[in-house]
């Protein structure tokens, strides 16, 4: 018998929550353990959105994105999700950076900072200490005119290489620029570099088969092979959705999908008002990404004082936001995956990723895309062989992620890896003003981005949405 | 609830929040961040496990309210009297 993702669907639910990334399921196991019925569906075959992994053959497995997020990913686990899932949180503490201007070895907080500026880089203590407090004590409510560029200079006068230092994770991270608003620096920073990078032991399939788990247990009735067509509002509120050409009632929605998406694609423009539609147009999406993963053969293993955990390597003189987009490659972050990100596993993988224009990749004819694809895998190992000298023969299998392999697994616009720049996140917010029970819990404004943006974003909607059906 | 009753559901609910932490010693007039390791997202479980447990609504403009021991209980007192 075909399978049918439909089946045994109820009629109606108190929540629908649209897309299963980590806001989604987050924001669907909160209202759940609230006590709402909640119908989650992801249109992809597993939950995770880019919180992903996939297999190949030769038993290689392939994590997109889990080297590395911060401390807080531990509370937030274990409060919204469970004490096992916090528990397998460890730290890397071997984050390395390699670029004309420097070559060094941090555990990626506070206290290493400190030390490197002090030691490495002759700036003196106070002036640390300074820039740290200004991070700090950044707010939402910020003046939003001042640049984490501007940030950098007032602290830092001219040091090109210190601004490496401090801004070139924080890309790769999010996608932000310099010429983004200090503040989204000033959040992410405090979250991210205060106490080191984390990765989930176990590997990503582990973290989302107990996430899984969790919202069996508390009740979601989670759908994947199940996309989302439309969300139907009546007289300014949300009534039902369609999902697979069936009409499901309910009084909210969720939408883990795309803010653009969600706004134009999924509700329609004709439903808001002219001020919110503009206010929404001037929403400039994130970056996208490229990525290249690298299996070695089995019992192939990379010694882990060679390369450490993450490896930020540039070959560019000088660190510029623009240069990290281009198709002409110069930097790229390497994440290391030893045995024991799976422990009992015997297998060493790369995952070279890098920043990337969509529109660098989308206009190109079909043999120039995978000519470019295959130019991206060489150029990649080429980079890689100063690190790994032998790792052509180490080989086993190689592949590689465009922008347009984002989009199609997420579907994303324009393969945004990262959302949305700060501004989405007031008309994501915004959103239930305008139509009553429509929520937004997707990757915008910077802050709400990466894992513990999305696990938390996922947590705040749905205190909003378990008021709003309170109320109703 | 009476005050006391008040009291003790928000300790159960901090114990709950930050289960490391060391309530005994709490004092009521100093606001819970001077004393305890809590973030926005710690009082957004305030607010939530008070929704959930007694079906009490606090506006967003009204988080403040809930810095310190007594300046919750003050709050609640009202809006909880027939719980």
């Amino acid at each position: 018998m075909p399978f049918d993702p439909l089946e045994n669907l109820r009629d109606h639910y108190d929540v629908v929550v649209i897309g299963g990334g980590l806001g989604g399921m987050t924001a669907a196991n909160a209202l759940a353990r609230a006590g709402r019925s909640v119908l989650l569906a992801e249109q992809h075959f597993k939950l995770g959105g880019l919180a992903t992994w996939f297999r190949r053959r030769g038993g290689h497995v392939f994590d997109v994105a889990l080297h590395g997020f911060p401390v807080g990913m531990i509370k937030s686990c274990r409060r919204y999700w469970s004490r096992e899932i916090a528990d397998s949180i460890v730290q890397l503490k071997d984050i390395r950076f390699d670029n004309p201007m420097f070559s060094l070895s941090t555990t990626f907080d506070r206290q290493d900072f400190t030390r490197l500026l002090i030691e490495r880089f002759q700036v003196p203590a106070a002036s640390v200490d300074a820039f740290f407090d200004a991070a700090r004590n950044m707010n939402f409510y910020d003046d939003q005119s001042f640049t984490a560029g501007q940030l950098f200079e007032k602290f830092f006068p001219g040091r090109a290489d210190i601004v490496r230092l401090l801004m070139e994770p924080i890309t790769y991270a999010n996608g932000s620029t310099l010429e983004d608003p200090a503040l989204t620096y000033g959040i992410v920073f405090s979250n991210f570099m205060s106490k080191g990078v984390y990765t989930f032991q176990g590997g990503t399939d582990q973290l989302i088969k107990l996430m899984g788990r969790e919202l069996q247990k508390s009740g979601v009735d989670v759908r994947t092979r199940c996309s989302v067509e439309k969300v139907h509002v009546d007289r300014g509120r949300v009534r039902a959705v369609t999902l697979g050409g069936k009409q499901v009632e309910t009084k909210a929605a969720v939408s883990n999908a795309n803010l653009l998406g969600t706004i134009f694609h999924l509700v329609g423009r004709e439903y808001w008002d002219c001020q919110f539609v503009e206010q929404a147009e001037a929403v400039r999406l994130n970056n996208s990404s490229t990525q290249v993963y690298m299996g070695l053969k089995p019992g192939m293993l990379i010694d882990e004082s060679q390369c450490g955990d993450l490896l930020f390597s540039s070959t560019a003189p000088e660190f510029r936001t623009g240069l990290l987009l281009s198709r002409n490659i110069t930097s790229r972050t390497f994440s290391f995956y030893y045995p024991k990100t799976r422990p009992g596993f015997d297998r060493c993988a790369v995952v070279a990723s890098t920043n990337a224009n969509y529109d660098d990749w989308n206009k190109l004819p079909k043999r120039e895309y995978e000519a470019a694809k295959q130019h991206l895998i060489e150029d990649t190992l080429n980079s890689l062989e100063r690190y790994v000298p032998d790792i052509r023969e180490r080989l086993d299998f190689v592949e590689a992620a465009t922008p347009l392999t984002f989009e199609r697994y997420t579907k994303h616009l324009g393969g945004s890896s990262f959302g949305t720049k700060f501004e989405g996140l007031a008309v994501s917010r915004a959103m239930p003003e305008q139509i009553g029970g429509l929520y937004h819990a997707g990757s915008v404004g910077i802050i709400m981005s990466g894992w513990l943006g999305a696990v938390n974003y996922g947590v705040i909607v749905a205190n909003d949405v378990d008021a709003y059906l309170m109320k109703s | 609830m009476t005050a006391a009753e008040i009291r003790d559901a928000i300790l159960d609910i901090l114990h709950d929040i930050a289960p490391d932490e060391d309530l005994s010693n709490l004092k009521d007039e100093v606001p819970f961040r001077e004393q305890l390791e809590l973030d926005s997202m710690d009082f957004l479980d305030i607010v939530m496990e008070l929704r959930k447990r007694y079906r009490i609504q606090i506006p967003e403009e009204e988080y403040t309210e809930l810095s310190s021991m007594s300046s919750t209980v003050r709050y609640l007192e009202p809006r909880m009297k027939g719980i």
